[in-house]
This record gives structure tokens, sequence and C-alpha cells, in this order.
């Protein structure tokens, strides 16, 4: 019963702290820059504005348009149900259950692309090319990736694969191998430097940004509030990756252990986002496919 | 009892189709005749059908015919009911949908040979998968594949549809004389019936003549050529026949062969995983280079057939190195994505087809903005692209989900074994969903959203009422199969059992432990329908009593968007056909704008099939170079042809009764 | 019997001649019908089991289809395509006669190394089958038109019948069924092409097909000219 309760809350506490997660980035790249910068709670202060206000949508968009912030919305916060948070096993934990999680983040892009080409802008149908070229190029190396693991775990779902690979898996060296891959897949999933910059300006070079456009008001809140909540998803992927084997640990060391996890990792993407500028997009396949070799290195150290 | 009921539905099926051709002078009665006739068939076979799967066990019938090798042997197993089911549900929508889309034929074509044939096609197909006689399966694959073949050249004028008919014809001929040394090699204790097949010793060569032979009725690449070409130019239900189920009884025939060889040796496996990774990627890059929406539709068969076959090779695999949860799962994978992609293939080539109906192209960069002229169509159109991406809560998920966990339960086995093998697997699926994403997202984007492109798709309407109704029914079912999958799995144990050589309690057993994941994909799934319906209404309530405007789209400060600016098909892809160009070579035909203020520019791609340019061409002419020499012996004049036959007859009499 | 099967293999062959030498497509027509007719009484006579209903039913099916349908078909093909009533020749009637008389001397030879086996009575039996056969074929090859065409197979044809009536008495009804469907599908098939030559062409001669030759070929040329992407 405890465990359910528990499981639960670890749906709960994404919801409502997915939003601190980019105040955090934001004010580590703040401080390095040498200012004060937002609040950290900057991100519910946009949530609580543009959920109160009303809404203005191009003449060529249709219910997909407004379809699309909704049902990407959705499934990230479906992932949540399946990925495990320090250590204890997730609501829905089951094998296979990675596979699910993948292709739920697939349905989510499949309509936010499609959103953006329901405005029939240019920008937009640039920005989601991009997309699925790059989730294209990711959606292998994770499986790779999330293989290998498997492989060293003995297990076939993200509850026991996550928090379990432990010293042996670290002399193996694969776990790290495999952090960094996903590490990228994190950075270019979540629209981040060295993939693509939250804070350009221009149509031309943005991502994710450019997709969404023509969103305003409750709907853009959808956005935002999706891309939070995926930063907090595909971090827990990653913290649960790069983790000693928190099995036998007590409760509080677990808990601890992942929530400081998250916060290391947006303190770093800040620091990431500092040093480093965007790479051009023609060199962003080889970032991924490096990735994928990586991934492919962890494979090849666990099959031996 | 089952068999004679099927028997019947065959023989309302012909009977409809002769009656047809009989009051062909008038194209309503025609049609009314044959669609009544195979509607009342198709239920017939689904009911006998149904049965037979879900208990009825094994029917079969023997009699006696004077052609040699062997009686005239009919069976139905569940491995046949699968088949048939697919078969005959998938036939109701098609039917249906004719009607509406061939009448604007009526006046130029003969309607009542185009109904014919496809009764023929159906009644052939439900014959090729009862047959347990080789004479009887050959006779009824090759009234298949001339059936079809007729209704490829259905649209006679257009010269395209002759030189994709010639193709078609070409191909299911080499296949068919590859199957007919299969299956003389494997009767060749003197009996031609199924249940007296012997092995004798080289299971591999009939192994690799049962890929070949069959290979090229379901499109493995390289020998799917003949896909691109007669999907497009057949009608457009027809090619959602013919993709949805005729090239599954290539599949058919491979697990048909399978049973007989005996156990699997490893390289069977691998190789047909070879193939699998092989077609279901190239399928999917080649589709994504296209323009012509059912051209793209017939790559797609390619990778899924691929994914099929993966799914089959990982099956083998795990029989031939001793584990059971990887065999039942790849084989449960592919015939489960059989049936899906029978479902959501046929729904996506009739939601395509009541499109180029209605704008009268099916090039996509005329297109755009459908979705708000043609809403049901479009709509169904997304649901087929979502379920072929494979992602949940449709049916394409949940048996792409049984290959995967084929593949991750190779994790845990021996490098040599099925470790690499499930890596393969999982990573190269991997990589066909995130191309299927672009591909299909690349379709609806630009055919249905934004804004017309021309004015053809300007000024249209929603496709007819019986159109629709028929695209319903697969669309309703992509949803049903999708969120029912556990029990559709439950409902496939026995097919699993015969494939995999397994006594059934056991089979039963290990599918059932390997598929229980399912379940949960399923509460999953229902809770992320509940959820965004909950969330859309919250939507709603949360806009309730605010200012809602319309305004244009965001266009930069740019004076005059014009609809030709949208991004199109080609441009969306780029980036993906520009990493890939190695395979691809795609051509591009530029004319650079040129001056101070200049006026035309125009590009132009063109994305050719590799495999038809660079190996089947060669050969081809190759052939030509060398037959050529005996071009003299051609006069084009009768009578010395038959004066040939006359002198050699002379000769023989003359030289043998000296 | 034997004096009326006789007499019916040499109405035969008396056919074979009158058909070498007829200058009339009228003429041959008839000519045709009636060793069809002949031909259906044939197996009738020749079996001495009696008269079985399967006989009687191929016996109807031949003397209907050959001696009745076919004929009439092509009298009225004749009438509709509306052009010359006289046959053309490669090889004229006089010589063909001549041949005739070689070939007919030739199958009396053969028909002499290869007696029947079990039927000592009819000797002429054979040298007829081989006589007609070869006759059907030498009128394809030096008739012109395409109707005498037809008319020359349906004579090759008479004489592989002929040959099954006196060799193969046990064959099954099946095979005998499927010779007359072939006859029916090849002249019905012959009558297209005959309809569709006279159509392209304003006249019936098969020789015009030679227009056709390297049809393909040609084809391809010109759209490869037309269109140079």
């Amino acid at each position: 019963m405890s465990t359910i309760v528990l499981s639960s809350l670890h749906i709960v506490l994404p919801l409502l702290a997915a939003p601190l997660l980019p105040g955090i980035i934001n004010r580590t790249k703040a401080i390095l820059a040498g200012r004060r910068g937002q609040p950290v709670l900057q991100g519910y202060f946009d949530l609580l504005k543009l959920v109160r206000k009303g809404a203005v949508y191009s003449r060529t968009t249709t219910w997909l348009f407004r379809a699309g912030p909704i049902v990407n919305l959705v499934t990230i916060a479906m992932g949540l149900l399946l990925v495990p948070f320090g250590g204890s096993k997730a609501l829905f934990g089951f094998d296979g259950d990675l596979i699910l999680f993948a292709y739920l983040l697939g349905l989510g892009r499949f309509f936010v692309v499609a959103a953006a080409l329901d405005t029939g802008s240019s920008f937009e149908g640039m920005g989601a090319s991009r997309e699925v070229t790059f989730s294209m190029l990711a959606e292998p190396t994770l499986f790779i990736g999330l293989f290998a693991l498997s492989r060293l775990s003995g297990s076939m779902s993200l509850s026991g694969i996550l928090y379990s690979t432990g010293v042996t898996g670290w002399s193996v060296g694969a776990p790290v191998l495999v952090s960094g891959a996903f590490f990228m897949i994190y950075l270019s999933e979540n629209a981040r430097i060295p993939v693509d910059d939250p804070a350009t300006h221009l149509e031309l070079t943005m991502i994710h940004e450019v997709m969404v456009l023509d969103h305003g008001g409750p709907d853009f809140a959808l956005v935002s509030y999706g891309a939070a909540l995926k930063l907090w998803l595909l971090g827990m992927l990653l913290v649960g990756v790069f983790s000693p084997n928190l099995a036998e640990a007590p409760l509080w060391f677990r808990e601890g252990y992942a929530l400081l996890g998250m916060f290391v990792l947006s303190v770093g993407v800040g620091v990431v986002e500092s040093l480093m500028a965007r790479v051009r997009l023609l060199k962003v396949p080889q970032l991924l496919i490096g990735a994928g070799a990586l991934s492919v290195l962890a494979v090849i150290l666990v099959l031996e | 009892m089952s068999l004679e009921i099927l028997l019947a539905a065959i023989a309302v099926l012909l009977l409809s189709g002769v009656a047809s051709l009989i009051v062909r002078r008038s194209p309503g009665a025609a049609t009314f005749v044959a669609v009544s006739g195979a509607l009342l068939a198709c239920l017939m076979g689904l009911v006998a059908a149904v049965i037979v799967l879900s208990g009825g066990g094994y029917d079969y019938l023997e009699w006696a015919w004077s052609i040699p090798g062997g009686s005239f042997a009919l069976g139905v197993d569940a491995l046949s009911a699968v088949f048939l089911i697919i078969l005959f549900f998938v036939s109701i929508p098609v039917c249906l949908f004719g009607v509406p889309y061939l009448r604007t034929y009526g006046s130029r074509q003969n309607l009542g040979a185009a109904w014919f044939f496809t009764c023929l096609l159906i009644a052939s197909m439900a014959m090729v998968v009862l047959a347990r006689n080789a004479v009887l399966f050959l006779v009824s694959w090759e009234l298949m594949s001339v059936s079809s073949f007729f209704l490829v050249t259905f649209e006679k004028g257009k010269p395209e549809a002759r030189s994709a008919s010639l193709i078609y014809l070409v191909a299911a001929h080499i296949g068919a004389a590859l199957l007919l040394v299969l299956f003389l090699l494997l009767g060749r204790d003197g009996s031609l019936d199924f249940d007296q097949f012997s092995v004798a010793g080289n299971a591999g060569l009939l192994f690799i003549l049962c890929l070949l032979g069959f290979g090229s009725k379901a499109g493995f690449v390289p020998m799917h050529v003949w896909l691109p070409e007669a999907h497009p130019a057949a009608p457009s239900h027809i090619s959602a026949l013919m993709s949805g189920v005729m090239i599954k009884m290539g599949i058919y025939g491979i697990f048909r062969t399978i049973t007989f060889l005996g156990n699997p040796q490893p390289w069977w496996g691998w190789l047909l995983l070879g193939i699998g990774v092989t077609s279901g990627t190239l399928g999917v890059l080649f589709a994504l280079a296209q323009h012509d929406v059912k051209r793209l539709l017939a790559y797609h068969s390619v990778e899924n057939i691929g994914i099929i076959a993966m799914g089959l090779g990982l099956g083998l695999l795990g029989l031939s190195y001793g584990s059971l949860p990887i065999a039942v799962l790849g084989f449960g994978g592919a015939i489960f994505h059989v049936v899906n992609h029978a479902l959501f293939k046929g729904l996506l080539f009739l939601s395509a087809g009541a499109m180029a109906h209605t704008t009268g192209t099916r090039e996509m960069d005329k297109l755009g903005g459908l979705l708000k002229r043609m809403p049901w169509t479009a709509s169904l159109f997304l649901v087929g692209s979502v379920a072929i991406c494979g992602l949940p809560p449709l049916n394409g998920f949940a048996s792409e989900f049984l290959v995967y966990m084929a593949g991750l339960y190779g994790s845990t086995g021996t490098i040599g074994g099925t470790a690499v093998a499930g890596l393969v697997g999982m990573s190269s699926l991997a990589l066909i969903g995130g191309l299927a994403i672009a591909c299909f997202t690349k379709v609806f984007g630009v055919v249905f959203l934004g804004e017309p492109r021309s004015v053809n798709a300007g000024d249209v309407h929603d496709a007819s009422p019986t159109m629709t109704v028929s695209m319903m029914i697969l669309g309703a079912a992509c949803l049903a199969v999708g969120l029912l999958a556990p029990f559709a799995v439950k409902a496939l144990i026995p097919v699993i059992a015969i494939i995999a050589h397994t006594p059934l309690g056991i089979a039963r057993e290990a599918v059932t432990r390997a598929t229980a994941p399912l379940y949960t994909v399923t509460s999953v799934s229902l809770i992320l329908v509940g959820v965004i319906l909950a969330a859309v209404l919250l939507r709603s309530m949360l806009l309730r009593g605010r200012i809602v405007r319309t305004a244009g789209t965001w266009d930069c400060g740019y004076a005059a968007p014009s609809a030709r600016m949208q991004y199109t098909a080609p441009s969306f892809v780029l980036p993906i056909t520009g990493l890939f160009n190695r395979v691809l070579k795609t051509r591009r035909h530029r004319e650079r704008p040129d001056g101070l203020f200049p006026t035309a520019a125009a590009i132009e791609t063109h994305t050719p099939d590799i495999f038809q340019e660079r190996l089947f061409r060669p050969i081809l002419a190759g052939t030509e170079r060398l037959l050529g020499v005996f071009r003299w012996l051609q006069h084009g004049n009768v009578h010395i042809y038959v004066l040939y036959i006359l002198i050699t007859l002379l000769v023989l009499m003359f030289w043998k009764m000296r | 019997m034997q004096e009326a099967v006789n007499a019916i293999v040499a109405l035969m062959i008396l056919a074979n001649f009158l058909l070498l030498g007829t200058g009339s497509l009228r003429a041959a027509i008839r000519i045709v019908a009636i060793q069809g007719l002949a031909l259906g009484l044939l197996p009738l006579l020749v079996h001495e089991k009696g008269l079985t209903l399967r006989l009687a039913i191929i016996a109807v099916l031949v003397i209907l289809l050959k001696g009745i349908i076919i004929p009439r078909v092509l009298m009225k093909g004749l009438r509709e395509l509306n052009t010359g009533r006289g046959i053309t020749y490669y090889v004229g009637p006089v010589a063909s006669l001549l041949i005739g008389i070689l070939v007919m001397g030739s199958s009396l030879w053969w028909g002499y190394l290869l007696p029947l086996p079990d039927q000592p009575g009819y000797r002429l039996a054979i040298p007829m089958v081989f006589f007609t056969i070869i006759s059907g074929l030498f009128l394809i090859v030096t008739r012109r038109q395409a109707l005498m065409q037809i008319i020359g197979y349906l004579v090759l044809e008479n004489g592989i019948y002929a040959f099954g009536v006196f060799f193969a008495q046990s064959e099954s009804m099946l095979i005998e069924i499927g010779i007359l469907l072939d006859v029916f599908v090849g002249v019905f098939i012959m009558g297209v092409m005959v309809f569709h030559i006279s159509r392209e062409f304003d006249s019936i001669e098969a020789g015009q097909l030679s227009t056709l030759k390297d049809w393909f070929r040609e084809r391809r040329k010109s759209t490869e000219t037309e269109s140079p992407s």
C-alpha cells in the first residue's frame, strides 16, 4: 500500500515542481553571467499569466492546432507513470515499459509537429522538419542505451533498469557511456544548447520555439508547462542511469539522491548553456550520431 | 462445417462476379450484383473463420480429381483463419468504397469486368489460404496474380498504368516460377498434397526458394520494385486490398512453408532478420522521398513487410537458439502486425483514394488545407497515420511492441545468439519508427494542413457518405484492436503454436507470460485517452468567456505571404534525405534565380528506385541484348511462324520414321 | 460399322483436298463444317462397346460446335467484314493440291509404319490423321487472310481430335471437353484478332500484322524522344 502511495507522490511531485527547473537553469545562467536574474519561481508566474489570457488563433488552423499542446502535455505526464523516481518502482512499471515510454513521447511529437504544420507558416514548417530529423536520430540511441542497461541489470522494465546498476556496473563503464549519450538526448529533446537555443530571437535558427510561434494564451501555457515537465521526465531518466545501486539504501537517501540529482542536472544545463554556443544546425546530426556511438560502445562493453 | 461455409462464400463470390459480368451493360446493376454478393460472402466467410480461430480446430476436405499430383485437398486451420479474417474483413469496406469510387468511371470503363475481377481476386485469395495441395495452391495463386493484374490495368488509357502492369506481371511470374520449383522439390515423393510433403535433407535450399518466391509477392527488398508501380496505378480500393491483404499472401506462404521445413537453422533467422531490417529501413527511406501519396504508401508497405520479416526472423532465431519467449513474441508480433497492417494500410489507401478522387491529384505539393475541407477523410487519415507510425493507443503500437519485446528478451541471450539479433532488431525498429513519424507528419502536414497550394485543392467537399463509412469501419477497427490488444493476442495463440511447432498448451503458457505487459499497456492507453479528453474539456472551460479571436499566421512581418510559400514535402524531409543521399540518390533539376530582380526559379526533385535503376534495369537490358541475336527470327508474319512449326514437325516426322 | 467409318475417313480426306483446292472463302467454311459434322459422327461409330451417355454428349457437343456454331460465326464474320469473298494465296491452289498429294503419300507411309495397335480394320485412319494435321498447318501458312487461318486451325484440330478418337478410346471425358474448350477459345480469340485487323488495316490479311513487329521497342524509342527527362 505504502509503495502505491509513494509512487503516486512521485507523480504529483513533478507535476507541481517541474516549472522550477527552467527557473533554476535561468538563474544559473544569470549568476554565471554576473547578473542577478529572474526569480526561481518565474516559471509559475508565467504560467499563471498565460492561463488567465484569451486566445488568438490563425485563420489557417484547425482543431489539430488546439490539440497539439494538449496531447503533448498528456503524453509527457503519462511518461511519469513509467519512470521510477529515486529507486522506488514506478506506478506502472512492467516489462517493456521503456518501449511505451519512447512511443508516448513519439505520439506527443507527432501532434506538436502536426500542430506546427497546421499554421501553414514556413518558419514553423522549418522547425517541424528539424524536430523530426533530430528526434529520428535520437531514437535508436535511446534504445541501444536502454538495451545495454537492460542486459546489465537483467531487467526489462525502467523500474528495474534505473538505480540498479551499482558498483559492478560502474566498473564495466557502460552506464557512464550511456549517461553521456542520454545527456545529449536530454539536451536535444529539451531544445537546449548546443542543439537549440531557447533564448534566440531569430526564427530561422530555432527548432522547438519556432514550432510554437502561433500558440498563445492558455495554449502556450500548456506548451511551456509541457516543456518543463519534459525537462523533469528526461532528467529522471538521466539521474536514474547515472546512479549507484540504491536498492539497499534507506528511503530518505533515495529520495534525496533523486531530488539532488535533478537540481544538479539543472545547474549543469545552466553551466553548459553559459559555456557553449549553439552549434550549426548541420553539425547537430553529427552530435547525435556521436551520442549513438557512445551507446553502441556501451553495448559492446556489456556484450563481451 | 466451417469449411463448407467458406466454400459457399467462395461460390457466392464467383457467381456474383459472373453475374456482374453478364449485366455489364448497366453499370449500376453490375455494381449492385457484385457488391451485394461480395458483402454476403465476406460476412459468411468472416463467421466461418472466426469459428475456426475461436476453437473450431482443424477442418479438412479431400476430393479426388483427375489432375496428377494428389487430390483436391482443402483445409482450414488457425493460420488460414487469421488470413481469412483479414481478407474478408478488409474486403467489406473495400467493396463499399468501390461503389462511389468507380461510379465516375461508369461511362468510360467496363465496370462489370472490374467487379468481376474484384470478386475473383477475393475468391482466389481465399482459395490460396485454403488450398492443401500444391497444384490447387499454384492455380489459385496464379488466379490471384492475374485478376489483380487486370485490376491494375483498369485505367488502360494511362501509359503509366500499362507499364506498371507489365512490371507487375513479370514480377508475379518470376515469383510463381520459383514457387513451382519449391513445390516440386517438396513433393518429390510423388504426391503434391501438403500433408505428404517431405523435406529430404535440403531444407536450406527450400527455405531460400520460399523466401524468393513468396518474398517477391510480399515485397522484400530488392524484389519490391513492382509495389511502387502497381499500387498507385490500381484504383484506390484495389490498392487497399492489394497492399492490405494480397501481399500478405506472400507472408502466409512463408509461414506455411516454415511448418513443412521442420526445425529451423539459425541462419534462416539471421537471413530473415537481415531482409527485414533492409526492407524496413529502405522502405521508409524511399517513402520519405516520394511526392505521390499512393507511391509513398506503397513504399510503406515495403517497410511494414520488413517489420513483419523482422518479427519472423527473431521468432526463428528464438526457436533455433531454444528461447521460447523470443520465439512466441517474434512470431506473435509478425502475425499480429500482418493483421494490423491490413487494417491501417487499408484505411490509409482508402482515405488517400478519397482525397485523390475529390481533388483529382495525388501530388502532395499541389494539395494542402484539406482538414478543413474534408474533415472526415482527413481525420481518418490521421488515425491511419498514427497507427502506422506505431504510436499508442492504436493497433500499430501493439504489434510493434511485441517485436520490440522479442528484441528486448534477446538482451539476456549470448553474443553469438539472440543478444546481437535483439539489439539489431530493436535499434532498427527505433530508426524505422523515427523515420515513419517524419514521413507521416510530412504527408499529413502537407496534404491536409496549412493552406491549399492549388485551386483544385481549395474547392472540394468531403467524400461521399459510403466512402466515409467504409473508412470509419477500418478506423474503428484500428482503435478497437489497439485498445483490446491483449485479447487479440490471446486469439492468435493457436496460430503462434502452429508456426512455432509447439504444442498448444506450452505455447499458450509462453504467450500468456510473455505478453502479460500488454494488459498494462492497455490500461495506460485507456488512461491516456481519458486524460486527453479531460484536458480538452478543461481547456474549453478555461477559454469560456474569454476573448478568442482569429488572425493571420505569424509571417515575420512579410508583406504578402502566399500559400505557395509554405513548406513543401521535399523541403520538409530535406535534412533526412540529405543524410541518406548516398542510398536515395535523389536527382535535382534546378533553375537558379539570376539577375538583380529574378523572375523565375524552379527546383524539381525525383527519387527513382535504386534497385530498379541499378539492379533490374541492367539485368533486363543485358537479357534483351543477349536475346537480340534471335531478333531476325521475328518477322511479325504469322504465316512464317506457323511455317516454322510445320517445318519442325515434318523434319521430326521424317527423321523419326525413316 | 467398319464400312461407315471408312467412308467417313475418306470423306475427311476428300474435304482436305477440297479445302486445298477451293478459291472461295464461303465454300471453305462449308467444307470445314461438313468435316466437323463427319468428325462428330466418328466416335459413335468407332466405339464398338455401344452408345454410352458420355459418347453421346461428346458427339452432340462436337457436332454443335464444329458443325454448326463455329461455321455460322465465321459466315457471320465474313458478311460483316464485307471484304472480298475470294481466297488470296502465297501458294496457289494447283500447287497446293500437288503438295497435298505428296503429303498424302507420306502420310500413307507413316500410317504403314505406325499402325493402330488394336484396330487393324481402319487402315486409312492414321494417314488421314497426319494428312489432316499437316493440311491444316499448310493452310495456315499459305493463305493470306486471317479467316483462312482460323479454318486451317480448325482443320488441324480436327486431325488431333480424330487421332484421339481412334487411338485413345479410354481417355477421360475431361480431356475431350478440354480440347473442345481449347478450340472454342482459340476460334474466339482469332475472331477477335480478325476483327481488329480488319478495323485497323481495312483488310483481313494477316500479313499486315508484321507492321506490329517490334512494337514495344519502337514505342519505347518514341517515348524516349518525346520526354528527354
